[in-house]
């Protein structure tokens, strides 16, 4: 038996030991009182033994040629195993709550968490080995996590304490989604606008290029949060000064223009960058024929740098789904109000609650640059 | 048609072109031909306005080039580069139609047109139309690079060494095809180019620049015959001038009408450098001459190669 693959090797070898030395969840009786460790082992026994079926394809991964069949099969496998192992955790915690008000509470271990993240990184390599155009690779991604998304809708995982809390934040938990996507989208649209804008005054005037991108990196390396404080003061004067305009120190305003300031970056070099990929040989041609200045842009530059454009609001938008974060501390709510209020309060599962959405909204945004980028490469290059 | 009188240009304090005074009459093909730097490309792109000259006037179907927009003047002139510069997210139809488009042509004209051009280079129009530029060979690219130039019927075409990056055997190919071109249309052609081979072979008229200056302008044969000095001696090449002088002239004009001779013929239509090469590679004194039917023209002595005493 030769090994195939020396990724699937070690992330097996690392779920086989997290899952014997790791708790997958941990009980305690009310949420005031350290939690006690229930292992993976001991949850299996009788008919829960069919939910290691999935397990044993990812177990032999290692061993598995490189196929189509076989990384379809591993990609299923994961995706299911995912599920299984999430809702093994919630029947598990609906058993130990028993009636409907206890203060019990189990929360997903340490264990949970590492044979998920292992489990998930198991079904990308199988996705990637797969091969196929990027937008089927992303929606493929997405995919894997259907049956999870299922298990979850259908109500049982109810009874583990991060679903507890949810239940309880359901309101604020609403509020901060809808804030979060709003702080991403208004940050989005004058950051693309205006970084590309900057990349094309860069590419235009190479002169100029040293001095904005030493200013546009200057921003970059200012902490977030320094930046967040730093604008406090002038927007609160700015404020003052044009009563009714809605500006102040905290809030929503300065969150956006923050965000908006680390955006112009990666905004304006992609657009420098893709303007650059074309040929000298094609802007001469345009110049020459007697397009102008406009038509250039509209008919030649932009379509050709394009996908280098979209990768540049890519990680911009990704970014912003990870500083808006931290825009909670100055006001402007978003899930970190909802972790924030979770460290303040040392209640870890809060503090997922907090966090997990916005790494599912990254994961999902990043989705979806890969497919809009794939639509796009559809046409000849 | 093109009228420069003394035209100069600096980059950054670099003389590119200094008091330029030349003539393109309407229909003629001028070849601008010097080392890199010579300003050869300055002067050309001066004629539409891709380079401002500094001072000095410079005139295009009468008018000063000045009072022209740019674009407007671009669109009346064809322009072909070496790099092709095809745009690579358009069909070989949208690139030839770009002008044409910018000029609010109708559809059908437009279409009508690129089936014309693309006939006109040797490009099956149906089978090519569709493509995209990555699609086609070196050769193939710069054909649309032609066509596309020529689109809108301009009053003149610039070619910045067009054939530059091709391979001998498609650049030669290229060649009798803009001669073609040039010989059916009567447009006015300024090419540009390092190669003196292919300024022997198209020009009318050869310019040969040197640091910004015009060094000598005239004929092929006055070039050849008439070098004004040693540097331009030098760069038509020294040692072959009479090899070159031979490919400027045909086998029919210098053929014995009237007599036969045995062997592989030789065509009518082939230059005299063919006619040296086959002579000396049959190892033959005389060669018998067919025309373009195929029928007997005669006989061509090796003698016959040497000029007519005057």
């Amino acid at each position: 038996m030769t090994v195939r693959n020396p990724v699937p090797l070690l992330l097996v070898g690392l779920m086989l030991l997290a899952a014997w030395t790791l708790p997958l969840l941990s009980h305690a009786p009310n949420r005031l009182l350290s939690g006690r460790g229930i292992q993976l082992a001991t949850l299996l026994h009788g008919p829960r033994l069919l939910l290691l079926l999935p397990a044993v394809p990812l177990l032999a991964a290692p061993w598995l040629p490189p196929r189509r069949g076989c990384c379809v099969l591993l990609a299923s496998a994961a995706s299911l195993w995912l599920a299984a192992l999430t809702g093994l955790a919630g029947a598990e915690a609906a058993r130990l709550a028993g009636g409907a008000d206890t203060l019990a509470r189990t929360s997903l271990g340490g264990g949970y968490w590492a044979l998920f993240i292992l489990g998930a990184l198991l079904a990308n390599d199988a996705l990637r080995r797969l091969g196929g155009a990027g937008g089927r690779l992303a929606l493929a991604q997405l995919a894997l996590y259907l049956p999870l998304l299922w298990l979850l809708l259908s109500g049982r995982l109810e009874a583990l304490s991060l679903l507890k809390e949810y239940a309880n934040h359901r309101d604020s938990f609403d509020e901060a989604l809808g804030r979060h996507l709003q702080l991403v989208g208004l940050t989005l649209l004058p950051a693309g606008v205006g970084g590309a804008a900057l990349g094309l005054w860069a590419f235009c005037r190479p002169r100029a290029r040293g001095v904005l991108f030493a200013a546009l990196n200057i921003v970059q390396t200012v902490p977030s949060l320094a930046l967040f404080g730093l604008l406090i003061a002038p927007l609160a004067a700015l404020g003052r000064l044009l009563p009714g305009s809605g500006l102040a120190g905290i809030g929503l305003p300065p969150a956006l223009l923050a965000l908006t300031l680390y955006g112009l970056l990666p905004m304006a070099r992609s657009t420098l960058a893709g303007l650059q990929q074309i040929p000298d040989g094609v802007l001469e041609a345009a110049r020459g024929m007697g397009l102008s200045a406009g038509q250039r842009w509209r008919r030649v530059e932009l379509p050709l740098a394009l996908p280098v454009l979209i990768s540049g609001l890519r990680v911009t938008a990704i970014q912003a789904v990870g500083l808006a974060q931290l825009a909670a501390l100055i006001g402007a709510g978003g899930f970190g109000a909802i972790m924030f209020q979770g460290l303040s309060g040392s209640a870890l599962d809060l503090v997922l609650l907090g966090v997990i959405p916005v790494v599912a909204l990254a994961v999902a945004v990043d989705a979806l640059f890969k497919l809009l980028l794939s639509l796009l490469e559809v046409g000849p290059r | 048609m093109i009228e420069f009188s003394q035209v100069s240009k600096t980059f950054d304090g670099q003389r590119a072109v200094e008091a330029l005074d030349l003539v393109i009459p309407q229909g003629e093909l001028a070849v601008l031909i010097g080392t890199s730097g010579s300003g050869k490309s300055t002067t050309l792109k001066m004629i539409n306005r891709l380079v401002e000259y500094d001072s000095g006037t410079l005139r295009f179907a009468g008018e000063d080039v000045r009072h022209f927009r740019p674009e407007t003047l671009r669109r009346r002139m064809g322009y072909a580069i070496q790099s092709i510069g095809l745009f690579p997210h358009w069909t070989v139809e949208q690139n030839i139609a770009t002008v044409p488009q910018l000029l609010n042509w109708p559809k059908p004209r437009i279409r009508d047109r690129v089936t014309e051009l693309l006939a006109l280079l040797h490009l099956e129009p149906e089978q090519y139309r569709g493509r995209f530029p990555h699609q086609l060979s070196g050769g193939q690219q710069q054909r649309v690079g032609v066509a596309r130039a020529l689109a809108a019927d301009p009053d003149v075409l610039l070619m910045d060494e067009p054939f530059g990056a091709l391979d001998p055997v498609t650049r030669a190919a290229l060649q009798d095809e803009l001669r073609r071109i040039h010989a059916l249309s009567g447009k006015t052609i300024v090419l540009v180019t390092h190669d003196i081979d292919e300024a022997l072979g198209l020009a009318q008229r050869i310019v040969l620049l040197e640091r910004g200056r015009i060094v000598q302008q005239g004929s092929p044969l006055e070039l050849l015959t008439r070098p004004a000095s040693d540097a331009v001696r030098d760069f038509i090449g020294r040692s072959d001038i009479g090899i070159k002088l031979l490919a400027l002239e045909r086998v029919a004009a210098r053929a014995r009408q009237g007599e036969a001779a045995a062997g592989e013929p030789i065509a009518a239509a082939a230059t005299l450098r063919e006619a040296l090469s086959a002579f000396v590679t049959r190892g033959a004194d005389r060669l018998p001459v067919i025309d373009a039917q195929g029928r007997p023209a005669g006989t061509l002595h090796f003698a016959d190669l040497l000029p007519p005493a005057p």
